[in-house]
């Protein structure tokens, strides 16, 4: 056998095959149409009412945008001074408490492992605008954040800390220091295009306290918020500064600021010392159920139905052979087996993979715009993630029928084949994403089970510094995006193998 | 209509895979149930868990398999043109139809009423030692008490309705795969389709008119209020399905050849 009549043939015979069955044809058309369909019909089935407590328009509910492109929350008490050119603030930290009160009762002290306080040097009071801060937390220590996303640990985590950023052009420095005259330094970041003139000072903050109960009907969560005080001393601004008095502002405050009715928030003057108190964070909004933010993966909700489809195209694309007795000349006309499982693996991998592509392509793009349209936002994500969302999903489509075509030579039953596939793939993701099933069991699910490729469509990181749910449901999967990809991957290998030796081994 | 009843009952007794499905449909529903029993735990009072819907999670996996049952009892007919003769032989269409449906209704009645009845009992045994106690407000699983009776009693009704859905969508396919496939996808994509829907009326709508989430609701035993929609009258939109599907089947079947 020359090369010309060799694995090219058989693979241009299984591609006539393929495409001369009006059926899977067909099939695969319905699998890219639906696909796109769904996903259009789940953005516009998504609208939502604008009717506030005051009745804001819906631009209210449009959240800043940080420097990277990201919607962020900014909202924290801060008491600030002008500062121009390059210069330091020093201040020490010497308490952090934070109360709330979840029913209107007296406030109870209600520290979050997240409440924060500290100095912060930051491009103007227009939320979402660049910062650097050093500031104690209630869980996790001195940090040193900037511009929402970055966040580095310090070394200490006691009461009383001295903080310090020192301004040097466009790089911040972050120190720390227990004593006031043995300094360590944290981190320096690069605050690109900061303007001459900046404000200094000092913050706090405190997210809401959240509680989120679980059961099998939903997952219904309560929240309130939480009022951060920090009280300041040793404050020392170095630097050209037009004003020698601080000025208070609660940045981000849409809520009218009283968050437990009593105390406001804002800041007082006490002797040598300046006490903060504020509510709220600063830090990048997290994607998650019920939210009005959209990911890029939503678009993609369609390829769900897309999937089942490709799944009884690519079980019967093997099984109809043994139905009508067409494996018998296909394996007389190429008698090494292997290769013809091969070959139609080859083949129903890569039109899946094709109309995947087409598919999620439409969809994302045309998804987007209906949201747009309907006023929600966007959470953006860099093009490399976009484009791995989209190939991924394809590739998930083009693996998945491959599996689909192993099983069926296997099992030699088109019915038994579909349901083995589905209940192994998309019945897993429905018990872990629909709150069927709790968080454990979920994630354990997402691990062991081939619906663990849906991992490729996650476009979203979590943040170590944002308390937030993280799971399956919120659109968070156990493992990253390839490490996913990689089980279904597993099975679909071992599917194959399982299937080149019985097909070996069996009376055709 | 006795007669027919009498070749269907041989035709799917004698299929070897009949045993071997009613079999699996037993051994998955009850192994994820006990799976899921054992996983989940109750930490306090109002823990918000429903120890008769967890003890009867494996339903979601089981009604795949009274799917494929059903869909193969017509199916199976189709693509090795037995069907044709079934029809020469029972030329009253409807009432082949009628006699599949009511066998397989027995048998998934059979096979579900055991997987329910070990689902229930090993919760009972299981979920109190993983806080699901009277202390925490819980009472045992007990069939004596109303609403898990009324989930037992719905979660098999639950199984032939699906085994019904099936047959009507396979008789309106002609096609095994196709069938399986479709139904699969109604049952298990509404709740993932709901999950990305932000407007609360879409969600409410969807949650009530889709197969697996209302028609489970009958499982429900505590916060009946949260429910999209009432226990019966939820597995009542699962029997309207199923009503659609064969009707659409029998009518098929009449205007179609063979």
């Amino acid at each position: 056998m020359t090369g010309r009549d060799g694995f090219g043939q058989l693979l241009r015979a299984e591609w006539t095959k393929f495409r001369t069955v009006r059926g899977w044809v067909i099939g695969l058309v319905a699998a890219a149409l639906v696909t796109v369909l769904i996903g259009l019909f789940g953005a516009a089935a998504s609208n939502f009412s604008c009717s506030g407590p005051n009745g804001q328009p819906c631009a209210a509910s449009t959240p800043p945008i940080g420097p990277g492109g990201e919607p962020v929350i900014d909202s924290f008490s801060f008491a600030h001074k002008t500062l121009t050119g390059d210069g330091s603030i020093t201040a020490r930290l010497t308490s952090l408490t934070a109360v709330s009160s979840s029913d209107g009762q007296a406030p109870v002290e209600d520290t979050q492992p997240w409440t924060k306080a500290g100095v912060v040097i930051k491009e103007s009071t227009t939320p979402g605008s660049q910062y650097a801060a050093m500031a104690v937390t209630g869980g996790h220590g001195v940090r040193m954040q900037h511009n929402f996303t970055g966040d580095i640990a310090g070394t200490l985590s006691a009461k009383p800390s001295w903080l310090r950023l020192t301004r040097s052009g466009d790089t911040i420095t972050g120190h720390e220091s227990a004593d006031g005259v043995n300094w360590h330094l944290v981190g320096t970041v690069t605050l690109p295009g900061l303007p001459s003139t900046v404000q200094a000072g000092l913050f706090a903050t405190s997210p809401h306290h959240e509680e989120i109960t679980e059961s099998f009907a939903s997952a219904s969560g309560t929240s309130y918020p939480t009022l951060a005080t920090a009280e300041f001393d040793r404050i020392d601004l170095e630097g050209t500064r037009p004003d020698d008095t601080w000025t208070g502002d609660n940045i981000g405050d849409r809520s009218g600021g009283r968050p437990d009715g009593g105390s406001p928030t804002g800041f007082e003057e006490t002797g040598d010392g300046v006490t903060v108190r504020g509510s709220g964070n600063i830090a990048p909004i997290v994607a998650g159920r019920g939210g009005l933010g959209k990911t890029v993966e939503s678009g993609l909700v369609g390829a769900f139905a897309g999937l089942i489809a490709v799944i009884v195209v690519a079980a019967t694309f093997m099984t109809s052979e043994y139905r009508r007795g067409l494996i018998r000349t296909s394996l007389s006309a190429s008698p090494r087996r292997g290769r013809v499982l091969a070959a139609k693996s080859a083949v129903i991998g890569s039109v899946t993979f094709v109309t995947g592509l087409a598919a999620a392509s439409i969809a994302v793009p045309l998804v987007r715009a209906v949201e747009r349209d309907k006023g929600h936002f966007a959470f953006p994500v860099p093009t490399a993630t976009e484009l791995r969302v989209v190939v991924g999903t394809a590739a998930l489509l083009a693996v998945a029928a491959v599996f689909s075509l192993a099983v069926g030579t296997v099992l030699r039953r088109s019915a038994g084949a579909v349901t083995v596939v589905i209940v192994a793939i998309v019945l897993p993701y429905t018990l872990a994403i629909a709150s069927v099933l709790p968080t454990g069991p979920s994630d354990w699910l997402l691990r062991v089970t081939p619906a663990a490729a849906f991992a490729v469509q996650q476009s979203m990181p979590e943040y170590p510094q944002v308390d937030a749910g993280y799971t399956p449901a919120d659109g968070y999967f156990p493992l990253p995006p390839l490490g996913g990809f990689a089980v279904l991957c597993g099975y679909t290998a071992l599917a194959l193998g399982v299937a080149a030796s019985v097909l070996r081994r069996r009376d055709a | 209509m006795k007669e027919a009843l009498h070749v269907e009952w041989t035709k799917l007794r004698t299929v070897a895979g009949t045993v071997w499905l009613l079999a699996a449909v037993v051994l998955l529903t009850v192994a994820l149930g006990v799976a899921t029993s054992a996983a989940v735990s109750c930490s306090g009072v109002g823990c918000g868990q429903d120890p008769a819907k967890i003890s009867l999670t494996g339903i979601a996996f089981g009604q795949a398999v009274v799917a494929v049952l059903a869909v193969l009892a017509v199916g199976g007919e189709y693509s090795t043109g037995m069907i044709r003769v079934t029809f020469a032989a029972i030329p009253r269409r409807s009432a082949v139809l009628a006699a599949k449906a009511s066998v397989i209704s027995v048998l998934v009645l059979v096979a579900g009423a055991t997987a329910v009845l070990v689902s229930v009992l090993a919760g009972r045994i299981i979920l109190p030692g993983n806080g699901f106690t009277e202390a925490n407000g819980h009472a045992v699983l007990s069939l004596a008490d109303g609403p898990v009776l009324r989930a037992a009693v719905g979660s098999v009704l639950y199984l032939v309705l699906v085994g019904l859905l099936s047959l009507g969508v396979a008789t309106v396919v002609r096609d095994a795969a196709t069938a399986i496939g479709i139904v699969l996808g109604l049952l298990y994509l509404f709740p993932v389709v709901a999950a990305v829907v932000s407007d609360p009326d879409w969600f409410d709508r969807l949650q009530r008119i889709s197969p697996m989430t209302a028609g489970l609701a009958v499982q429900a035993t505590t916060n009946l209020d949260s429910l999209p929609i009432g226990p019966w009258a939820g597995l009542g939109v699962l029997g309207l399905w199923a009503a659609g599907a064969l009707s659409a089947g029998g009518l098929l079947l009449r205007l179609r050849d063979a």
